[in-house]
């Protein structure tokens, strides 16, 4: 942003234009009664109609273990590991992160920064995807089209999937 | 010390076992994983002779012609190697990013002839057969057992240096990667005699875990003009698929061959 004032101008007179478009996005870690809790590792990234990854938003896992420890489990993200986490070095710049306690998590990404900077136009998925140790997996799919178009309403486009076992609410909203 | 040669006796019959199903018994390693993240993961193997699969309840495998070949071609070595009662085990390190692939190998023949009315059978090496069976022996029939046993495991992204063919026995070769099976997607494989498509072998598909069904659940499928056969997988697992043929070729005259392998693969959910 700092570098392309010109470009931000043009962004905001252009509401489609991905610069200024932002992706808003809650997962929700349920609380869970059993005898021994782990915190899950979680995966986040956006995924094309051909489920091949297209971003890697977030990755949440063992990340201050010693002698990286806690990477030996990415792999149980199964589904994320196979699409792109297999390919990746770890740590990764502004996507990895520790493992988060139960409760609601919201992150905002932007369209200027990061890893949506350079996503091509187009319809997508946005995928999380939960493994816990001594407990079960999860994974979640909500479409999305980046960027977002401008809604009439002037309302967010928002979507959402519920989870059952090791995820709760996971909503996407768009913001162009 | 007194139960030397039999265990002897015992061990060079288990060189020698055929893979195929004609026997009902199964050569087969089990990995701990084949799919594995971070920078020092560890394999440890269970390898076995047995029935039901993938519990061992026979013979263990003799790792002798063990090798472990790592994603850059480089051999591996097997640590804490151990022989059970049932089962072998080993160890090994996976240092490098990529597929590894862990094979058991090896050929052995097989004699039996008659001699002042009775029955003979003998097994052994190349080497001592010239030397310890009588060539112009009455009914002198000879077998060449070659096997491969074998899996793979990826840490990281695969490659697929180890997947290059060897061109000696039966072998297969991947079409699909070997750690990037799933249920829902078919996978196919190419199966190669001496480096030449084997054609029209039937190759049998086991999911593991026969324990706990009554049928044993396997499948048939046979291999195309260029070797290659397609598995559509019946659920996510570990699985064991073999094949044998027999054909003249054992580089003997007179001797036949029957040429095995074996792989164990994991199929995800």
């Amino acid at each position: 942003m700092r570098l392309l004032p010109a470009l931000a101008a043009s962004a905001a007179v252009l509401p489609a234009a991905a610069g200024a478009a932002e992706l808003n996005v809650t997962i929700e870690i349920p609380a869970l009664t059993v005898a021994e809790y782990h915190r899950p590792y979680v995966a986040l990234w956006v995924e094309r109609p051909d489920q091949s990854a297209a971003a890697n938003l977030a990755v949440w896992y063992a990340i201050r273990l010693r002698d990286n420890e806690g990477e030996k489990w990415l792999k149980d993200m199964r589904q994320w590991w196979r699409r792109t986490g297999r390919e990746l070095r770890f740590p990764i710049d502004g996507v990895s992160g520790a493992t988060r306690a139960p409760g609601r998590h919201t992150l905002r990404f932007d369209g200027a920064s990061g890893p949506l900077a350079g996503l091509p136009a187009g319809q997508y998925n946005l995928v999380v995807e939960a493994a816990r140790e001594v407990g079960g997996r999860e994974l979640l799919r909500v479409p999305f089209q980046w960027p977002p178009a401008a809604s009439q309403t002037g309302s967010a486009p928002t979507a959402s999937a519920q989870g059952s076992t090791e995820l709760g609410t996971f909503s996407v909203s768009t913001q162009p | 010390m007194k139960s030397f040669p039999l265990r002897r006796l015992l061990l060079a019959a288990m060189v020698a076992l055929p893979i195929g199903t004609a026997q009902a018994h199964r050569s087969w390693m089990m990995p701990s994983a084949t799919v594995l993240s971070g920078n020092d993961p560890w394999v440890t193997v269970d390898a076995a002779v047995s029935n039901d699969l993938f519990y061992f309840e026979h013979f263990p495998m003799q790792l002798d012609g063990l090798a472990i070949m790592a994603p850059d071609g480089s051999q591996v070595t097997a640590e804490n190697q151990s022989r059970g009662r049932y089962r072998s085990t080993f160890d090994f390190r996976l240092t490098q990013a990529g597929t590894y692939r862990a094979s058991v190998a090896g050929g052995g023949l097989s004699a039996s002839w008659r001699e002042g009315g009775q029955q003979k059978r003998w097994r052994g090496t190349r080497e001592a057969f010239a030397r310890e069976v009588p060539q112009n022996a009455e009914n002198l029939r000879v077998t060449l057992s070659q096997r491969r046993v074998e899996f793979f495991v990826t840490r990281g992204a695969p490659n697929d240096r180890v997947l290059q063919p060897l061109n000696e026995g039966l072998e297969m070769v991947p079409v699909t990667h070997p750690n990037d099976l799933v249920a829902g997607e078919p996978a196919r494989f190419r199966l190669l005699l001496d480096g030449r498509p084997a054609a029209g072998v039937d190759v049998e598909v086991v999911p593991g875990g026969n324990r706990y069904r009554d049928a044993v659940n396997d499948q048939k499928v046979k291999t195309g003009e260029d070797g290659v056969f397609e598995i559509r997988w019946a659920g996510p697992g570990m699985h064991w698929i073999g094949a044998s043929v027999r054909d003249a070729n054992s580089g003997i005259p007179g001797v036949q061959r029957n040429a095995g392998y074996a792989a164990t693969l994991e199929v995800l959910p």
